[in-house]
């Protein structure tokens, strides 16, 4: 009886790094009752990195501040401010790291140029062997 | 194609091989540091978190003398391996001041109640929209504050016995 119970008790254990008590945020959960407002939040929210779960989305991810940060994007869409605005506030905190949307800042100008520098040089390669033969 | 250009990608295989093993041997920091640091602490209004001590805002940060913010919860455990320590700055004369992140007051003064209580006031953020003005990401971080009210250190994580010296240096630097 004992071994079983204790195997019970396993299901209702906690983590130890628990979350809080307190409910989710009011709109962590909830969609904007305007809908093109929504699609704009929803759109900002999968290009927002989860500070907790840091592979995740704050759309896609169950963490609190997850939520909380869902709260923030979608109260402020509902007052008003624009995504972007809203994405370079994050930005200013966290940094470009943040966002999932590619910088394009000309730290990241040779990752842009790559694909076409490197389409370039097989075209090269390719030209010269076909002369070649 | 000359001789030795032949060798050139499996140079190029062998060099991107060597990056991604000494990737995997040495993953990144994945600590995040607010960008506010050397920056004025944004304007904020918080609630207080039990009754009997005073909320927090940002102007109780302008004192024209530094103090250490702590985010803490009652529910993070790793706050309760901090609370000695700040109990022991606050005895050196450090003016610590409170953000707890998404709790109850009772909650709030029953972990102040059994881990003490350094604050000289206690802000309630229950959506974490403070924490997410500083630059914060989790609990416990606390922040150094100038007298001015500019950001001047972050330390992530619980301050732990060691780490006393570093706090007391920034708070130095602060004055």
């Amino acid at each position: 009886m004992k071994p079983l119970f204790l195997l019970l008790a396993l299901f209702f254990a906690h983590p130890a790094l628990a979350d809080s008590s307190l409910p989710a945020a009011e709109w962590a959960d909830r969609q904007l009752p305007d809908p093109r407002q929504e699609a704009q939040a929803r759109a900002l929210m999968e290009e927002i990195r989860c500070l907790v779960c840091q592979g995740q989305s704050i759309a896609d991810s169950d963490a609190e501040l997850a939520g909380d940060m869902r709260h923030l994007v979608r109260s402020r869409m509902a007052a008003g401010e624009k995504p972007a605005a809203i994405r370079a506030w994050l930005i200013e905190r966290y940094g470009d790291w943040v966002s999932y949307r590619p910088s394009a800042a000309p730290i990241a100008w040779p990752l842009w140029a790559a694909p076409l520098l490197l389409l370039g040089a097989g075209l090269v390669l390719l030209m010269r062997r076909v002369r070649f033969k | 194609m000359s001789r030795s250009l032949r060798f050139v990608p499996i140079a190029l295989l062998a060099l991107l091989i060597a990056a991604l093993v000494w990737r995997l041997a040495n993953p990144g920091d994945t600590v995040i540091r607010s960008r506010l640091t050397g920056q004025p602490v944004p304007a904020f209004t918080l609630p207080a978190a039990l009754p009997g001590k005073p909320g927090l805002t940002s102007a109780d940060l302008t004192t024209g003398a530094p103090r250490l913010v702590n985010i803490f919860a009652s529910w993070c455990v790793p706050c309760i391996a901090e609370a000695p320590v700040l109990g022991a700055l606050k005895a050196r004369g450090v003016a610590i001041d409170g953000i707890a992140i998404r709790d109850r007051p009772a909650d709030v003064a029953a972990f102040l109640a059994r881990h003490g209580d350094p604050f000289e006031r206690i802000g309630s953020d229950d959506t974490s929209r403070v924490q997410l003005a500083l630059g914060s990401a989790g609990v416990p971080e606390s922040f150094v504050v100038d007298g001015r009210g500019i950001i001047r250190f972050q330390h992530v994580g619980p301050i732990e016995p060691a780490d006393v010296s570093t706090i007391s240096a920034e708070l130095e630097k602060a004055q």
